[in-house]
């Protein structure tokens, strides 16, 4: 357990939860990144770039790797101009790319988002794209030098769960890359579940930002993320969809 | 009842004073509200009926607390669920609708809550609209701003740190044209991060213009959707033609505006239909537009210059609160303004459970920022368009806010 890394970008990681910023007050970021132990956490670019003296920048731990997003980018181009602006801004070169043309239920365009992946990528941006967990997108993201893919579990916000579970096993199968469940995950239950998958980490916003007591919940998420990702390391032990296993085989009598 | 309307200024000359007389008691001197004027662009769009047809069949009578128990219960909330909880029926249960309220604004916008002021530039209007302390025939201080007022306007709200401005103008083309709030627009780029404006409505080519001056929100009150009493509230100008009222969102949207903000103005008519008409506005221009940011505000009647008894009558604050539970509740992901027009009281209890938008440092005058931000004398601001109720400044209304577990932000957008 102790070499177990999550590696996006070169950059290791040695925590597997990814923390949202967007949704809670600027001063409890410290004790959430604490509590959850969390290396990287997001922060959306538009937010950021403020004269106000209250900038999230100076809340976030040193240390901690930022991930700026695009959040509010209606296409790859403005998406490509929000990641630019990241970069001036001092945010390093790690990029969510967030592209919506939906204002509704906030869902990504996987089209354009494998546009603006390459054109960041050849960049040098390390670009950690959300996207609707389609296995094509994911082959084409892969292709545009994504360095990792976000599948969205439920509608952002929602705190719904796995809704796309079965897509997202799909993606951990079949793609190369870290794949990262992002958007929908509401309770550490679903955040280990999703680790006992196979998942490679657990972002999370809203779950946090609506808990009764954030910084405990941060904590809570930490611990269930680890417990999967423990549990998808040692090898799930098998599940009985119906019945009981029988001692005696049914093709005991066979002899030849 | 109603509020008492008409106003006669003893400084209007003899034909002014009789032509509004005609026009406040002779429906047949005024002109048809549903025909559009000279210049004014017609777009083909089927949001119009359907809103109105909506609206007029709404018999909010027949819910029952059943109905609105069952709204209250559902994930997703139903055009007839939101007629349920805009309906009498719903009033007792205003306790559990602001809980599902809170809810959906916390899973939609966390604790933050937006903030921004208004910028009045010019105050000349050429329509006769019987509440608005702008209307021609009152007599109110007029004035436009010269560009070099402008920018000592902004420069004035921008270093109290504000970061997002709504201008405004009275309606007058010939006063303010599109040149002018254009030029104002530029201006306030350079001050600010996010500029909308809510001034008359203009065509789609303006409004790209406009965009192409850094304006990327468009806010148009409906003021009422029942279009018989719009006509009676309305007498005289551009602003009496309806449909062209209606469909100037979707001419801003139609020009490449980001988002747009609808409203009536509650206590001119049925507020319960007017509040369905409004976020059914929105609701349909965003399923036809699914990538425009949408806003709804509610703002109620308020006293004005020569006129102290205007009032919203039967939109009492319960009513108001009501209404933006409702809107919370049916479009969980649309933005909701809060004016100053509210009390200091109900602006801090809203904003935990519905609103995410609120304005400070505001002046509804012209030109007097300075005055009210610094204390500086000014004798020569112009008059007001409504009373405002609470009037706390930027800084005092951050640190309410965070004060009440708000997470104030002062930007949240790029122009790209």
């Amino acid at each position: 357990m102790k070499d177990d890394k999550l590696i996006i970008g070169g950059k290791e990681f040695h925590s597997r939860f990814i923390l949202g910023s967007g949704k809670y007050s600027l001063s409890l970021i410290e004790a959430a990144v604490n509590y959850a132990g969390a290396e990287m956490i997001t922060l959306a670019v538009r937010r950021a770039n403020t004269a106000e003296s209250e900038n999230i920048l100076d809340y976030i731990p040193k240390g901690v790797t930022l991930l700026p997003n695009t959040s509010g980018a209606r296409n790859a181009e403005e998406a490509v101009r929000i990641a630019r602006l990241a970069r001036e801004l001092g945010c390093g070169d790690f990029v969510k790319i967030e592209i919506m043309r939906d204002t509704k239920y906030l869902l990504p365009d996987n089209q354009e988002t494998i546009k603006a992946t390459e054109i960041l990528a050849k960049e040098g941006f390390v670009v950690m794209p959300y996207m609707y967990p389609d296995l094509n997108a994911a082959r084409d993201l892969v292709n545009a030098g994504a360095a990792s893919v976000m599948p969205l579990a439920s509608p952002i916000g929602s705190n719904k769960g796995l809704a796309t579970r079965d897509f997202i096993q799909i993606l951990i199968d079949e793609i190369d890359l870290p794949i990262i469940v992002d958007a929908g995950i509401g309770r550490p239950s679903q955040a280990c579940e999703a680790m006992e998958m196979g998942a490679a980490a657990v972002m999370s916003n809203t779950a946090l930002a609506t808990a009764g007591n954030l910084p405990v919940m941060a904590e809570a998420f930490k611990q269930a993320i680890e417990a999967g990702r423990k549990a998808y390391l040692a090898g799930l032990g098998r599940v009985l969809t119906r019945g009981a296993s029988p001692s005696d085989t049914l093709t005991g009598f066979l002899h030849d | 009842m109603d509020n008492n309307y008409f106003v006669d200024s003893d400084k209007l000359s003899e034909s002014a004073l009789e032509k509004k007389h005609r026009l406040e008691n002779d429906p047949t001197s005024r002109t048809n509200h549903m025909e559009y004027m000279e210049g004014m662009e017609q777009i083909s769009s089927d949001i119009r009926e359907r809103v109105i047809s909506e609206m007029q069949g709404f018999d909010y009578s027949k819910y029952t607390p059943a109905d609105v128990l069952r709204a209250l219960r559902h994930d997703t909330c139903s055009v007839e669920d939101f007629k349920a909880l805009l309906s009498p029926a719903a009033e007792p249960f205003l306790e559990q609708m602001a809980e599902k309220a809170r809810l959906e604004t916390q899973k939609h916008f966390g604790n933050t809550v937006y903030l921004f002021t208004p910028l009045y530039i010019a105050n000349y209007c050429e329509n006769y609209c019987v509440y608005c302390g702008f209307n021609c025939y009152n007599d109110i201080r007029r004035m436009k701003l010269n560009m070099e007022q402008i920018e000592h306007e902004m420069k004035v709200i921008s270093e109290s740190g504000m970061e997002e401005i709504l201008i405004l103008t009275g309606e007058s083309r010939a006063q303010s044209s599109v040149e002018y709030i254009g030029e104002a627009c530029k201006l306030a780029r350079k001050y600010f991060r996010l500029v909308g404006i809510e001034i008359y409505p203009v065509n789609t080519d303006e409004y790209r213009y406009l965009h192409e001056c850094g304006v990327d929100y468009v806010t148009v009150f409906q003021e009422t959707y029942d279009s018989d009493r719009y006509e009676q509230l309305h007498l005289l100008g551009h602003k009496r033609v309806f449909p062209y009222r209606f469909d100037a969102q979707e001419r801003a949207l139609m020009a490449g505006m980001r988002g747009i903000a609808c409203s009536a103005l509650l206590g001119l008519s049925d507020f319960r239909k007017d509040a369905l008409a409004s976020a059914l506005h929105v609701y349909y221009l965003q399923r036809k537009y699914p990538h425009a940011e949408i806003s709804l505000s509610c703002p109620r009647l308020r006293p004005i210059v020569n006129n102290e008894k205007i009032n919203p009558l039967d939109v009492h604050e319960k009513q108001l609160c009501q209404v933006l539970c409702a809107y919370r509740i049916f479009l969980p992901f649309c933005g909701i303004t809060v004016s100053s027009r509210e009390s200091e009281s109900f602006r801090n209890g809203i904003v935990k459970i519905a609103a995410t938008k609120i304005s400070a440092g505001v002046s509804t005058g012209i030109g007097d920022h300075e005055s009210k931000y610094t204390g500086k004398e000014n004798d020569e601001a112009g008059d007001e368009q409504f009373e405002i109720n609470d009037g706390r400044s930027l800084k005092k209304m951050y640190d309410d806010m965070s004060g009440e577990g708000r997470q104030p932000v002062l930007n949240d957008y790029l122009y790209v």
